[in-house]
């Protein structure tokens, strides 16, 4: 009887282990979603006419690329999806608007076939024209889907014959509507021109630009490129802050992106209970042109609107971001009953362009947040109160030599009254 | 005979002050920059907080990239340090007068000053390299939350190009960084500490952690942690100062009273009474 017990006993442990053994991975795996996914990178190479000029290393520029993406194909790491599309590869006569249109992709972005990737990328020949924006677009459609991260990389040799439509402006199209997708950009052989064409379209999305003068700078350059991408990096959460406190959306501890305007505010919530620290901070990124005077303001705020703590920051000169950010750690409460409190988090630039510039989409925030537990507060300045120095010493010293004289004196009294009595 | 005594509770006193002194550099040394292997030290950087790559303090990161860019790297600093982040960038052969600058920001990303070194400088034109320093404030264990005091945890470097032409865009640059500390001992010991380090994504990735108990492939977004852990915050040379202080204090309390109390027996009393 007992025996059967234990076994039955015995036995449900066993399933007990092997069914929490089981749910756990599962619980994880629901839990990250940026180990899983594997990131994509569409190249994007520009074969337009040009590309014949003879200026790298002796050969053509387009040998020069083919060479590099030989290299890059074979040291591309397995897990990243790669894809490539061509600009004006098709199409070389003189109308403007079909020389617009002509961009295709060379090679879908997925898990890599190096000899099929290679073959494709042989028979490419300099034909047309060179349409940046459009080219970039599609390449955007090429990486929709999947949680990784996604990088463009467009290697160009001359400024975008696409105009009215602003491949600088695409790119920030690009970048508002996905969310971590990167462009990066290679100049061959450039001129200034084509330097704040492809720097520009870098910033706009937290790109690089690099020009490129040889083959092995562009070989080492777009292995580079890759193998960042590979990198497993936080994808952040979108998110809209309201305009006010109410309504605000309620944040948890984690990464989050978000688009403001120039001059425009944004709320957020988050709830800290008793005991808990918030540590926040914000990163408002400049993807255009501004003028060179800036700043960030982070306010906490209670929901009565009295401000808490804030943080600010404010610059001058070239820069990719200005950010700042805050710490409230809430005190212990005594009451059995006490609730989290709700912290307003307003978040203002002070950002501005000259009259030209693009107002919309918003320039990018990035917002960390974390709630973690908070110790009491400091009760002294110095370490557990304790002293140190000579000046600690001398105070120590003087005041024990006092003390034994004192106390000697006094015996020597009181002997010397007992001894009279 | 009462002049030996007091000149040897003198003696004493004097070796026992010297204790503290001594005892000044020893705790806690063990962080300081003695990690440098070289082998393992990262040779890329990363283009946004996001994406910083972390360093260790003593290794020479390297990372090639282009005028203009921004290079972002990721150190540890614990309580009681001094950091210096030292970075070099070697320009192209030709180029314009342009200026580079490097920006220490803390786990919460707000700016932290230098409190010297050159943290801007401008290379004329046809200069080879740039040399750029920053020595930042003494990291405390606590302060308030309304100071902006350097606290424990990560630490991001920035490092760009603040002014440059735009023929100069895109030029290949080469820049190494190197982050050492100074240890400054019981002098920066402050009470209260933090519950955790100042470590972006540590409240995320440490309940992550403690679900699937191994999130080594997992993206977080600083997993930074300095030689030997994070200091647990009790310990300073206070202690040894405070504690030979009571000694010291002990030992001129005995010797005041013995100068009172002359050498042994009173002289009045007659021997044999």
């Amino acid at each position: 009887m007992i025996r059967t017990q234990r076994l039955a006993a015995g036995v449900c442990a066993l399933l007990a282990t092997l069914a929490a053994g089981l749910a756990f991975p599962a619980a994880a795996a629901a839990g990250e979603p940026t180990s899983g996914a594997s990131p994509k990178v569409d190249l994007v190479l520009d074969v337009s006419g040009s590309m014949r000029t003879r200026d790298i290393d002796g050969g053509t520029r387009m040998a020069a690329a083919k060479q590099a993406f030989n290299e890059v194909l074979d040291a591309t790491p397995e897990d990243v999806q790669l894809g490539i599309r061509t600009l004006g590869a098709n199409y070389p006569g003189n109308d403007r608007q079909t020389g617009c249109k002509d961009t295709a992709q060379l090679y879908p972005v997925s898990t890599l076939d190096r000899t099929e990737a290679k073959t494709a990328v042989a028979t490419l020949s300099p034909t047309g024209w060179t349409p940046i924006g459009p080219a970039l677009l599609k390449a955007a459609d090429d990486l929709t889907g999947g949680d990784g991260s996604k990088r463009i990389v467009l290697i160009t040799d001359g400024e975008d014959t696409c105009a009215p439509l602003d491949p600088c402006e695409v790119a920030r199209e690009i970048a508002a509507k996905g969310i971590g997708m990167t462009i990066d950009t290679l100049g061959l052989v450039p001129n200034t021109k084509l330097n704040k064409q492809l720097s520009c379209i870098a910033e706009a999305t937290g790109g690089t630009y690099t020009s490129v003068e040889h083959t092995d700078e562009l070989t080492d350059k777009v292995n580079q490129l890759v193998d960042r991408a590979a990198d497993p990096v936080v994808t952040p959460v979108a998110t809209e802050g309201a305009a006010q406190c109410i309504g605000a959306p309620t944040l948890k501890s984690g990464l989050y992106t978000d688009r403001e305007e120039f001059g425009q505010q944004r709320w957020y919530k988050v709830d800290v209970n008793p005991g808990q620290e918030l540590r926040t901070s914000v990163s408002v990124a400049a993807d255009r042109a501004v003028n060179p005077s800036y700043g960030v303001l982070l306010r906490a705020v209670t929901l009565n609107g009295r401000e808490i703590v804030r943080g600010e920051a404010a610059g001058s000169g070239r820069t990719d971001a200005i950010s700042t950010g805050l710490r409230y750690p809430k005190p212990e409460s005594d009451e059995d009953d006490a609730t989290a409190e709700t912290v307003c988090l307003q978040v203002t630039n002070s950002f501005s362009a000259a009259s030209g510039v693009k107002t919309t989409p918003g320039m990018p925030v990035e917002l960390t947040v974390d709630v973690v537990d908070s110790p009491s507060k400091a009760s002294d300045v110095a370490s557990f109160g304790l002293g140190r120095g000579w000046w600690l010493l001398g105070l120590l010293v003087l005041v024990g030599f006092l003390a034994g004289l004192i106390w000697g004196w006094l015996s020597r009294w009181r002997v010397a009254v007992w001894r009279t009595n | 005979m009462r002049i030996t005594r007091v000149l040897g509770a003198t003696a004493l006193m004097l070796g026992l002050a010297v204790a503290p002194a001594t005892a000044d550099s020893s705790p806690s040394a063990s962080a300081a920059s003695s990690s440098s292997d070289a082998g393992s030290a990262p040779t890329t950087a990363g283009t946004s907080f996001r994406t910083a790559v972390e360093i260790e303090q003593g290794q020479d990161a390297t990372a090639s990239a282009s005028t203009g860019d921004y290079l972002y790297w990721s150190f540890a600093a614990d309580a009681g340090r001094r950091p210096t982040v030292k970075a070099t960038v070697k320009l192209p052969s030709t180029h314009a007068a342009q200026s580079w600058q490097i920006d220490v920001y803390d786990g919460l990303r707000r700016r932290q000053a230098c409190q010297y070194g050159a943290q801007t400088r401008t290379a004329e034109q046809g200069v080879s390299s740039v040399e750029l320093a920053c020595v930042l404030r003494t990291v405390r264990a606590w302060s308030e939350p309304w100071g902006n005091d350097p606290l424990p945890g990560t630490y991001y470097v920035r490092l760009t190009a603040l002014s440059l032409a735009t023929a100069d865009l895109g030029q290949p640059v080469h820049a190494s960084v190197r982050v050492d500390s100074k240890d400054i001992g019981g002098a920066a010991a402050v009470d209260g500490s933090l519950a955790k380090p100042l470590v972006p994504g540590i409240a995320v990735s440490s309940k992550s952690g403690a679900q699937d108990g191994d999130s080594s492939k997992a993206a977080v977004l600083s997993s930074i942690e300095p030689d030997g852990g994070w200091d647990s915050g009790w310990w300073s040379d206070r202690w040894v100062w405070t504690g030979v202080g009571a000694v010291l204090a002990a030992l001129a309390g005995i010797g005041g009273y013995t100068l009172t109390r002359g050498s042994g027996r009173p002289s009045r009393v007659p021997p044999g009474a």
